[in-house]
């Protein structure tokens, strides 16, 4: 959220690689240890700062690659309330970006480095938004499963160590509830409505279910990063438990809808007091992430396209810009 | 990758929620020029009326202190408790005090 002249590291960051190291990051972890923040001129573990940038930056990606498959529903949204509400939503992902990617110039990084990745293809998003939204139903999933889902990954982000990182998700928190209600609220007038609506209000159900399942990450025996980022206090629970905490919440609101959850393993443990669900295609998230999946191209493909659309309005600004400060320099004169 | 946005500056946005309370900072977001940093911290920070007033500052025009230097900084007045009130034993009896 902010760089230090703003835009210099603190001494602690300067000093020489190879002396005292140790001490400093005893110091680090003790600060994390006593839930103090670490803001951005602290030293930090350059393993820490490398974690966050990957894992903020991937985050911010996806905000931004998130708004495509809803975006091409703006202009068919079957009312101007619902199109109203969806350019709302779709800006506020938008916004979630920009707040992340501020975040990660506090830890070095330009903003123009970590987009140029992203359109390169060198860059990991979230899997979810390489599925295609075929119905208006689609819609409706996403908000509710999909930001659902979302949320039971980001409150506990709101706690992060690193302080730029966490006041952006406390922000990103407040909005993401209302994409979530309005999603619900679509599945909800569905299934209330003719037969056709609700079987596509179950279509949609069956299509986002198990992807969202996936966007809690790889189980917690496979997680590579797990363990190091708990310590630093990076993440707060595992992947498996966040993952169980949203089937539990989730299954009694798709029952509230009348809709079946694609998972005919799917139980209730009485003893255990959760649901227990089948097993994960993990090779299907393998090959989303590879770049496989059923929208990846087309994603990174719209996302080219507006880059390179955007790209006279930039320079138009910037020329502006040098205008208006050479107008105000001879005024001065 | 590169064009013409690259390096444009980047601003510190602080915000006044409502009248008579401090501007306070909400982050940050680049600019080429303060007005579009004031339009875009408008459609960035205040899309649900979180505010009535935007201060757009040049990130590289703030200077701040270094947090390991904080010890000099602030530890001076660790020791300084009699600058609270509630350092003085006052009777109950006293009121008003």
């Amino acid at each position: 959220m902010y760089t230090q002249g703003l835009d210099s590291l603190g001494k602690d960051c300067l000093r020489d690689e190879t002396q005292d190291t140790g001490a400093l990051e005893r110091r680090f972890q003790a600060r994390v240890d006593a839930e103090e923040k670490i803001e951005p001129k602290d030293w930090m573990p350059d393993a820490y700062r490398r974690t966050l940038v990957r894992q903020v930056s991937q985050h911010a990606h996806s905000e931004v690659v998130g708004m495509l498959p809803e975006g091409n529903w703006i202009t068919r949204a079957p009312s101007l309330l619902r199109k109203a509400i969806l350019i709302a939503k779709v800006q506020d992902e938008g916004g979630h970006g920009a707040y992340l990617y501020s975040a990660t110039e506090t830890l070095g990084v330009a903003r123009d480095e970590l987009i140029g990745q992203l359109l390169d293809g060198k860059a990991k998003y979230s899997s979810i938004f390489n599925y295609p939204t075929p119905t208006w139903a689609d819609v409706g999933a996403i908000g509710w499963l999909v930001d659902g889902a979302a949320i039971m990954n980001q409150i506990p982000l709101c706690r992060c160590s690193y302080g730029p990182y966490a006041r952006a998700m406390v922000r990103i928190c407040k909005e993401e509830s209302f994409h979530q209600r309005q999603g619900y609220e679509i599945m909800l007038r569905l299934v209330r409505g003719t037969p056709a609506q609700k079987d596509m209000a179950q279509q949609a159900l069956n299509r986002w279910w198990w992807p969202s399942l996936m966007m809690f990450g790889p189980s917690d025996a496979e997680s590579t990063h797990g363990a190091q980022s708990m310590r630093w206090k990076i993440k707060r629970f595992s992947n498996d438990e966040l993952r169980q905490k949203f089937v539990d919440f989730t299954v009694p609101q798709a029952r509230f809808l009348d809709l079946t959850v694609p998972d005919p393993e799917l139980r209730w443990d009485e003893a255990a007091g959760h649901y227990r669900f089948g097993p994960i295609d993990w090779n299907e998230f393998d090959q989303v992430l590879k770049g496989h999946g059923p929208c990846n191209r087309e994603r990174l493909e719209a996302r080219r396209k507006a880059h390179e659309e955007g790209r006279w309005v930039r320079e138009a600004a910037v020329a502006h810009a040098a205008k208006q400060a050479a107008r105000e320099s001879s005024r001065a004169a | 990758m590169t064009d013409s946005s690259r390096d444009w500056p980047l601003y510190e946005i602080f915000i006044r929620a409502r009248s008579g309370l401090d501007h306070k900072h909400v982050g940050s977001l680049h600019a080429t020029d303060a007005r579009m940093a004031i339009e875009h911290a408008r459609d960035l920070y205040t899309r649900r009326q979180e505010g009535i007033s935007i201060w757009a500052v040049r990130s590289g025009d703030i200077v701040a202190s270094d947090p390991a230097e904080a010890d000099e900084l602030f530890e001076p007045a660790r020791d300084k408790v009699y600058r609270h009130p509630t350092f003085y034993d006052i009777p109950d009896e006293v009121k008003t005090l």
